[in-house]
């Protein structure tokens, strides 16, 4: 298991680097620079701006700039600066000597915050939104399966394969007005746009208010952007636990005459969790990329809107920084799944 | 299957009940089953009628979807304001449009029948796409296993962890700048003159097809691996079959299904993309109505005008929901096994 981990997370460095070389290419494609105007720049001005973000050099010498300050971790006598240019992520100091890890470099948009600022301050309420949505997501989705699993063919199973359909049917941006319009504007239970969670985080992006302020912004995002994923959890819960409710076991646990309750509980629920554990990585992935969505059509202040301006501003660290973190999260996510997988089913093994 | 269909002819003479089964191939099977699911019939019923729709815009909607009428902003007829009863105050009145106007006068009801041809085109060419691209690379890669195999699915893998919305934002934003730098004459010339003909939607399509095909080049190859070493493509190869036979006739007709049923599960996702793109901005050139775009319009006034964002939005949920029933079925209907039990 522990070469196993090792070689994947080997792998995925290369699997990173390349995704960041695609992203690179892709991004200066784009014609136009950071710095172009409807009304030119003076040549001068223009210059020195380049200049200042080393945007003169020769690409190749930009990409490896970039991947050596965000990559590789600095070991410096010179403790963090204000400097816009010197903030990283990870400061460590031990004795006189720093270790500075991760700077993925200035905003050229908001002249006044790097990226780093961006990930601490707006990264933290994209996190809450997604988790907040994991977890209606299993909450929703894992009783609905059950129920119509051992109910099957009756009005509960009907009632929950109905909500399932209902919930892959509509995205987020069918689900988003209409959730803001009948609950926030003409029910008015929850305010229609916004986010409640306030700084300082606690664990790095837990809201410090996590109170009835922080839930009246949060209810409604997490449950258009999760319902869709319960759908699949709900679906796939039922599938296999009506698989596995007619297994040998479970007959032989009746057979000797356990209870319902508890050949439900202890045998068929925990290995039909199985699958579902394993669609656990797609579906985060979905709820993450999802958050972008969401985060649009709820004016909630986290990467979404960030990552969209970047875009037409060329920002080209904002783009770099975003797509590189998400990315990490995938492949992270996925190797998760997979141990956890392992985990569970004993018969499993990778080496 | 016809081995089975003749057992059971001699067991019923046997039995002394001349039972007469009417031979059916595989296919008219699944249409059978297919009609016998209701949802599946509602649904199929649901696109037939929206395609009829989209193709017959101009007759389905009389008014234009691009004229402004710009004294007839935000205007609503009677009935919407009895559905959301606090437009009353301040709406004004006009039943000449069926669903009200926008933000710059233009016919709701238009725009809504004419967005289905871009949800549409989207559905129908987004799998196909996919489908050739995931099929192509998916069985060579399956077929010929060994280094190519590792190599082709490893690349797989590393477009995988990109995340795919982020990364068609990224490609959509690259083909709509660059079209303007590109000189006469080139490809990429013609490729853009094409994307303008279609008011936008050609780049849609590579950007939906360059990021969905991988889940199918992965389904097709686990697909060609459990049919590979069956006894009749050891036939095929022993009567001298070339490779490319093998792969047309013998495996592709074999794995079709289980993909055709995926990608039309796969449908509701890459509507949903259209909408989300033309919401940002990024999708369909105006004035060409895209759903998403008409969320994205009515969202800024979804307080005071909330039928210019809601209808648009029953439309794209309609549109998914019916692909969706129609999808269950499929599977259902080609592939039993995948029900779960039954």
């Amino acid at each position: 298991m522990g070469r196993y981990v090792i070689r994947r997370l080997l792998y995925m460095v290369v699997v990173i680097l390349v995704v960041s070389i695609i992203t690179f290419g892709l991004m200066h494609a784009i014609p136009g620079g950071p710095f172009s105007r409807e009304k030119a720049l003076p040549a001068e001005t223009l210059k020195v701006l380049e200049e200042r973000y080393h945007l003169d050099d020769p690409l190749w010498k930009q990409y490896i700039d970039y991947i050596y300050n965000v990559l590789i971790p600095h070991v410096t006598t010179t403790p963090p600066s204000t400097e816009l240019s010197d903030d990283f992520m990870v400061n460590v100091q031990i004795g006189s000597v720093w270790i500075r890890w991760m700077n993925f470099g200035p905003s050229f948009k908001s002249r006044s915050r790097t990226v780093n600022d961006i990930f601490r301050d707006n990264l933290p309420i994209s996190a809450q939104l997604g988790t907040m949505a994991l977890i209606i997501a299993i909450l929703i989705g894992m009783p609905l399966g059950i129920l119509a699993a051992l109910k099957q063919n009756t009005i509960w199973d009907y009632f929950g394969m109905g909500v399932a359909i209902f919930g892959v049917s509509v995205p987020v941006i069918v689900l988003g007005p209409i959730f803001v319009w009948v609950f926030g504007v003409a029910l008015k239970w929850f305010p229609p746009t916004g986010w409640g969670g306030k700084p300082p985080w606690v664990f790095g992006f837990l809201p410090s208010n996590l109170g009835w302020d922080f839930f009246k912004y949060a209810i409604m995002p997490s449950v258009a952007l999760g319902l869709g994923s319960s759908a699949v959890i709900a679906r796939l819960t039922r599938a296999t636990l009506l698989q596995t409710v007619r297994e040998d076991y479970i007959r032989t646990a009746r057979s000797k005459g356990l209870q319902e309750r508890v050949i439900i509980t202890r045998h068929a629920l925990k290995n039909s969790m199985i699958p579902v554990i394993t669609i656990l990585g797609p579906l985060f992935a979905a709820l993450v990329t999802g958050t972008f969505v969401t985060e649009l059509m709820f004016g909630i202040p986290g990467m979404g809107k960030y990552f969209v301006t970047s875009i037409t501003n060329r920002d080209y660290p904002v783009i770099m920084g975003t797509i590189l973190l998400y990315a990490v999260f995938l492949v992270f996510a996925n190797l998760l799944v997979d141990i956890m997988y392992a985990y569970l089913d004993p018969r499993i093994r990778y080496d | 299957m016809a081995q089975v269909k003749l057992e059971s002819e001699t067991l019923g003479s046997a039995g002394g009940i001349p039972t007469i089964h009417k031979r059916e191939s595989l296919f008219q099977d699944a249409i059978r089953r297919l009609v016998r699911n209701r949802a599946a019939v509602v649904g199929g019923t649901l696109i037939i009628v929206l395609i009829l729709m989209a193709v017959f815009a101009p007759l389905v909607a009389v008014k234009s979807f691009e004229i402004q009428v710009l004294v007839d902003q935000n205007k609503v007829p009677e009935w919407i304001t009895d559905i959301f009863p606090t437009m009353k105050p301040y709406a004004q009145i006009s039943n000449d449009y069926p669903f009200g106007a926008d933000y710059v006068g233009r016919d709701l009801f238009s725009r809504i029948v004419y967005g289905a041809r871009v949800s549409l085109a989207v559905a129908f060419i987004g799998p196909l796409i996919s489908l050739l691209i995931g099929v192509i690379y998916g069985s060579i890669s399956g077929y010929f296993g060994g280094r190519v195999d590792n190599i082709m699915m490893r690349i797989v893998d590393i477009l995988y962890a990109f995340p795919s919305l982020l990364f068609i934002i990224l490609l959509l934003a690259f083909f709509r700048s660059t079209i303007s730098d590109i000189q006469p004459g080139t490809p990429a010339y013609a490729l853009s003159k094409l994307d303008e003909a279609m008011g936008g939607m050609f780049f849609i399509f590579v950007g939906i097809g360059l990021t969905a095909w991988e889940t199918m080049a992965r389904l097709t190859r686990g697909q060609v691996l459990s049919v590979r070493e069956k006894e009749f493509i050891e036939a095929a190869h022993t009567i001298g079959a070339s490779n490319l036979r093998i792969m047309f006739r013998h495996i592709l007709p074999n794995i079709l299904g289980p993909l055709v049923v995926a990608e039309t599960l796969a449908i509701p996702g890459y509507i949903s993309t259209e909408a989300f793109l033309s919401f940002i901005g990024l999708g369909v050139n105006p004035p060409t109505p895209s759903w998403g775009a008409m969320i994205s319009d009515g969202a800024t006034t979804i307080r005071t005008y909330p039928n210019q964002t809601i209808f648009p939005a029953l439309a794209l949920a309609i549109t998914m929901f019916a692909f969706n029933f129609l999808g269950d079925g499929l599977r259902d209907a080609l592939d039993p096994r995948l029900r779960g039990t039954q």
